[in-house]
């Protein structure tokens, strides 16, 4: 329905009244044509297979064109047009949108099948439906379009996947196995090459293959071509392998590396194909290329990657594009690197590797987000478009099959991967201190999918120069074909089979972050003490000059100086902020926090030093838990306006009003507060209040805890209280609240502090009040329950900056709140 | 040194060797690192250590140095702080720090696990009872922070605090309002570290020792 609305708005610009009639048609046949396109989901679900849906993708598509014929007969002699058709004018977006829609409804439609995506990984189904849609658009009669153009690919298609890739690289790994990652996908890559190309040659030279006029350089060349692991591929399968973190990096990170190999080898060898005579020379200028195009491709990546941290440092107050930058200035590396034939891969991976550690401090959450999503979104759609193109340019082929060459070169690629990574391997681990095993040799060596890098590679191959250019697009599809369908179909259960360990998908919690920090800086003391300048200590080194120098520059106001830890104990405040509004304001709390333990449980009950120290005078537990019952009250009373105040929410004006109307109430309490601290007198509660958030969170989840608290203290319900507390007594001593710390000297300050602190933090509790109740449903009946508890604590500490910075809209309102520093 | 004498070390080297597992030339490198920092006396003492230049950033310096005095490090019952230590006991403290072998079983890697987690422990443990309490842990936290600038001491409890949640929600699970949990035992310890590869990532190359580069620190 939804589409016709928008067709008919569309229309109504162009078309007045008289059109009525047209323009139903035309929006019913709109509705038609997408009814179809939708309509290949469900068949899908129903039949549990997804050949029939192919059909009706096409078929929709045809089925359009047929309509369209339809239309213009019937207004043959109108005068003025009333409604003309014009497919050429939007031929290519339509068909552009026409192939997303495709792709994103098979990617939906895999996944509505239970059981298939277990057992197949999906690139492969998605080859298979490329090829029924290649098939169908053949049947038909039309020319199947060159959809895997090598341009397309190159410019289009690759960088979102690599991009991806390359922001969210886990550095750590990657970093610790460069060394053995750059053996594997330069050596390797070499090695491959020349092995597969060189006997592809010498296979091709016995008689009776009818190869003999394939010559040694062209068999180079495919054989660089060939021999490139690719990370389209190695990514799409190895997502679903769920493999341990080092055999993933290994792998996938080869995958990236060996660009720049592929590059100048394919180079090369494409330049003296034509010239016949390679000499010393001519090699030795190889490797310095090679040195340019690598290094070269990461010195550009790296260049706009600060150019584009750096710009993050001003967008504080035009919080929209942010995520922009992020995204142009990554193309603009990757394209400059092109423009120069430098390796684009490695820009981008260079590109989004030095982004994002000072973006991410920079932008807000919520770009952040939208980066993250964008990425996500791009690279999927991207790779689901490169399979089924795949599939659609094997159909549109030419094909020119030799028995001899496709096998030979299948069987070529097998040997070759496994002798390099056993070879490599060998060499390797008299270097690594957790050393590669048998089984980690063979899924590296098995992981080695070849993918459509090759094939766009191959594609881009001038006919005129090499006659052999659709044999060789031919094998290259075969070697794509066998290693993601056997290879790639296989690879599954024998990581099972062979026990390989998997990943841990546990989330880093706050303890283990405490000790890898700890154990590096224990391993650089131990490298010190021992005298030895290891990898350690150049890490720790370059991590201090970093925080001195780069990130000072790179990052805005004081959040350069935050330390990794901090920084990571604040994103994991972000998120279980963020998870539980989400999850309705704690009706059902995140698995993910911890729930189940308060804050008391682990704190020591030791008796207030300072009660003893000041020797001020002494309330019996009578008077204390008066005074308490008094505060709580008063919570009490808070909280229940705030939950009132939540019922409003729906309604927006109201709510309004209820807020100003809260703020006055709250002012009050707090200069009733101020009031109280005034007095002379001084108590130390020890129930500590001042939480931080997580605490504060942690305490809310068991609502027992609350009342325990109290115990003795009985809660009073009386919605009065609030009032009442304008009747103590004058001797009613002033409540100091223990801080974390009780030895803090200086009490005075201590008061100062927790006056503001009541304030601020009953305010922050507002605003995230405020944004709970802009962004969530109805509150359910079952908040009550436990959606009050969140107003709990009200004396927690502001220290919550980035449940704002997370909340906030990135309008420029909030902007003050939102670039705050964490520390003061 | 005489001949005889470069004879009794070589023995006693040999020696050492078996017991610690290190190799020869490394219990070489490492005696003479020994001796650079010990001034060519017997024993080293925490003077000695603290004035490495290269340890000055180190947050945790102190507690990497108490380690290397820490009984526990050295013998496994007994509790306490030695003053000064010799060549065997500053090897002894090294072995913590040995890679694990390409073929080892899986007890023996479960018991290299415990004895590189134990060392961890004791060194947040400071006072050796056998449990991290909430102060011990803050403590840890704090000098782990202490050299990136200006942080506000309530963050370091913050995070602290947050961590000893998170202990003692993963390995208590729900507890009651009056109970209390007093620390992190060894066993806990174990628990909430299990995703760390202890035994793989708490090493430090013992070869090719630069002593170009050993600087006495004096």
């Amino acid at each position: 329905m939804h589409e016709v609305e928008v067709s008919q708005i569309s229309r109504k610009c162009n078309l007045t009244v008289v059109g009525s009639r047209g323009f139903m048609e035309r929006g019913f046949l709109l509705l038609v044509v997408l009814m179809f396109l939708e309509g290949t989901v469900f068949p899908l679900g129903a039949a549990s297979s997804p050949d029939i849906s192919a059909p009706d993708g096409a078929g929709g598509h045809e089925r359009n064109d047929d309509h369209r014929g339809i239309d213009n007969y019937t207004f043959p002699k109108k005068a003025f047009p009333v409604l003309s058709l014009d497919y050429g004018h939007i031929q290519m977006p339509f068909e552009i949108s026409l192939w997303v829609l495709l792709a994103s409804l098979m990617k939906l439609g895999f996944h509505l099948i239970p059981r298939l995506s277990g057992i197949v990984p999906e690139s492969c189904l998605l080859i298979v439906v490329g090829l029924l849609v290649g098939g169908l658009i053949k049947l038909a009669g039309e020319e199947v379009p060159p959809v895997l153009d090598s341009k397309l690919f190159f410019l289009c298609l690759l960088p979102p996947i690599i991009l991806d890739a390359g922001y969210f690289l886990p550095i750590r790994p990657f970093m610790e196995n460069i060394g053995t990652i750059l053996m594997f996908a330069v050596i390797g890559t070499l090695w491959n090459a020349f092995f597969v190309g060189g006997l592809l040659f010498a296979v091709c030279q016995i008689e009776g293959t009818h190869l003999s006029q394939v010559e040694l350089l062209p068999c180079l060349l495919f054989g660089s071509i060939i021999s490139a692991v690719d990370p389209v591929a190695v990514l799409a399968v190895f997502e679903e392998i769920h493999i341990n973190e080092l055999l993933h990096i290994l792998v996938f990170g080869e995958s990236l590396l060996n660009d720049a190999v592929t590059v100048v080898l394919y180079h090369l060898f494409e330049e003296y194909s034509g010239a016949g005579e390679v000499t010393l020379m001519d090699a030795f200028l190889g490797v310095i290329c090679f040195l340019i195009v690598s290094l070269g491709g990461v010195a550009v990546g790296a260049i706009y990657g600060i150019l584009a941290a750096f710009t993050s440092r001003f967008t504080s107050h035009t919080r929209v594009i942010e995520p922009l930058f992020v995204f142009v200035y990554s193309y603009m590396a990757y394209l400059s690197a092109e423009m120069f034939h430098l390796s684009g891969i490695m820009a981008l991976i260079a590109c989004g590797a030095v982004t994002r550690p000072y973006v991410e401090a920079n932008i807000s959450h919520k770009s952040h987000t939208t980066i993250k999503y964008f990425l996500k979104m791009w690279s999927s759609v991207s790779e689901t478009l490169i399979f089924i193109f795949l599939g659609v340019a094997t159909v549109a082929g030419p094909h020119a099959w030799n028995w001899t060459f496709v096998s030979v070169t299948v069987i070529l690629c097998l040997v070759s991967r496994v002798i390099g990574v056993v070879g490599l391997t060998f060499i390797i681990n008299k270097f690594r201190i957790v050393k590669l095993t048998t089984k980690d040799q063979f899924i590296v060596a098995y992981g080695g999918l070849r993918g459509a890098i090759a094939f766009s590679l191959g594609y881009l191959l001038d006919k005129d120069h090499f006659p052999m250019r659709t044999m060789f697009l031919t094998a290259i599809i075969t070697e794509i074909f066998f290693t993601v369908f056997v290879q790639g179909m296989t690879i599954k259960p024998l990581v099972d089979l062979l026990a390989v360990k998997k990943k841990q998908e546990a989330k880093r919690s706050i303890n283990e972050e405490i000790h890898t920090q700890f154990l590096d800086h224990l391993l650089t003391g131990i490298e010190d003490i021992c005298g030895h300048y290891g990898h350690h200590h150049w890490k720790d080194k370059l991590n201090r000059f970093n925080k001195k120098y780069i990130k000072k520059c790179l990052i805005a106001g004081e959040r350069y100086k935050e330390p990794q830890l901090i920084a990571f104990y604040h994103k994991m405040e972000f998120k279980q902020a963020i998870e539980l509004v989400e999850s309705g304001g704690g009706v059902k709390m995140p698995a993910a926090m911890p729930l189940q333990v308060s804050m008391q449980n682990i704190q020591p009950k030791k008796q207030p030093p300072m009660a003893a120290d000041r020797a001020l005078p002494q309330f019996t537990k009578n008077r204390e838990e008066e005074i308490r019952k008094i505060l709580r009250s008063n919570l009490q009373k808070t909280r229940q306006r705030l939950r009132s105040y939540n019922r409003h929410t729906l309604v927006a004006d109201p709510y309004e009003d209820g807020w100003s109307e809260y703020m006055l109430k709250k002012q009050r309490m707090i200069e009733l507060e101020k009031k109280m601290t005034q007095m002379s007198n001084y108590l130390t509660v020890p129930a500590a209040p001042s939480d931080s958030p997580t605490m504060r969170r942690a305490r809310l989840a068991s609502g027992c805890d609350f009342k325990a608290e109290n115990k003795g203290a009985k809660v009073s319900s009386d919605p009065n209280a609030f009032y009442t507390i304008k009747a103590p007594p004058g001797n009613v001593p002033t409540i100091q609240v223990e801080l974390a710390s009780p030895q803090s000297p200086d009490s005075v300050n201590l008061v100062d502090e927790f006056s503001k602190k009541g304030g601020s933090s009953q305010k922050n509790t507002d605003d995230r009040k405020e944004e709970q109740g802009r962004m969530m449903k109805p509150p359910s009946a079952g908040k009550g329950g436990k959606g009050e508890e969140e107003e709990e604590e009200e004396e927690g500490e502001n220290k919550n900056p980035g449940l704002l910075r997370c909340l906030s809209d990135p309008g420029p309102s909030n902007e003050d709140e939102e670039d705050e520093p964490f520390l003061p | 040194m005489g001949a005889s004498q470069s004879a009794r070390t070589e023995h006693e080297f040999k020696d050492l060797a078996d017991r610690t597992g290190f190799s020869l030339e490394q219990i070489n490198n490492l005696n003479k690192r020994f001796r650079q920092l010990s001034s060519n006396k017997e024993t080293l003492s925490r003077e000695d250590l603290a004035s490495i230049p290269d340890l000055d950033n180190n947050p945790i310096r102190l507690q990497i140095i108490n380690a290397f005095f820490d009984k526990r490090n050295l013998s496994q019952s007994e509790v306490g702080i030695v003053q000064e230590i010799g060549f065997e006991e500053f090897l002894m403290v090294l072995t913590h720090f040995q890679p694990a072998a390409m073929d080892i079983t899986e007890d023996n890697r479960e018991k290299l696990r415990r004895t590189k987690l134990r060392f961890l422990f004791n060194m947040h443990d400071t006072d050796g009872n056998g449990i991290i309490t909430l102060e011990e842990y803050r403590q840890a936290v704090e000098e782990l922070l202490s050299k990136a600038g200006t942080i506000a001491p309530e963050t370091v409890k913050a995070i602290a605090d947050a961590a000893m949640l998170d202990v003692a929600s993963t390995t208590r699970g729900k507890m009651e309002p009056d109970e209390f949990y007093e620390g992190i035992t060894f066993e806990h310890f174990l628990q909430i570290l299990k995703t760390l590869d202890i035994e793989t990532t708490m090493h430090v190359r013992f070869l090719n020792l630069d002593t170009a580069n050993m600087r006495c620190g004096k």
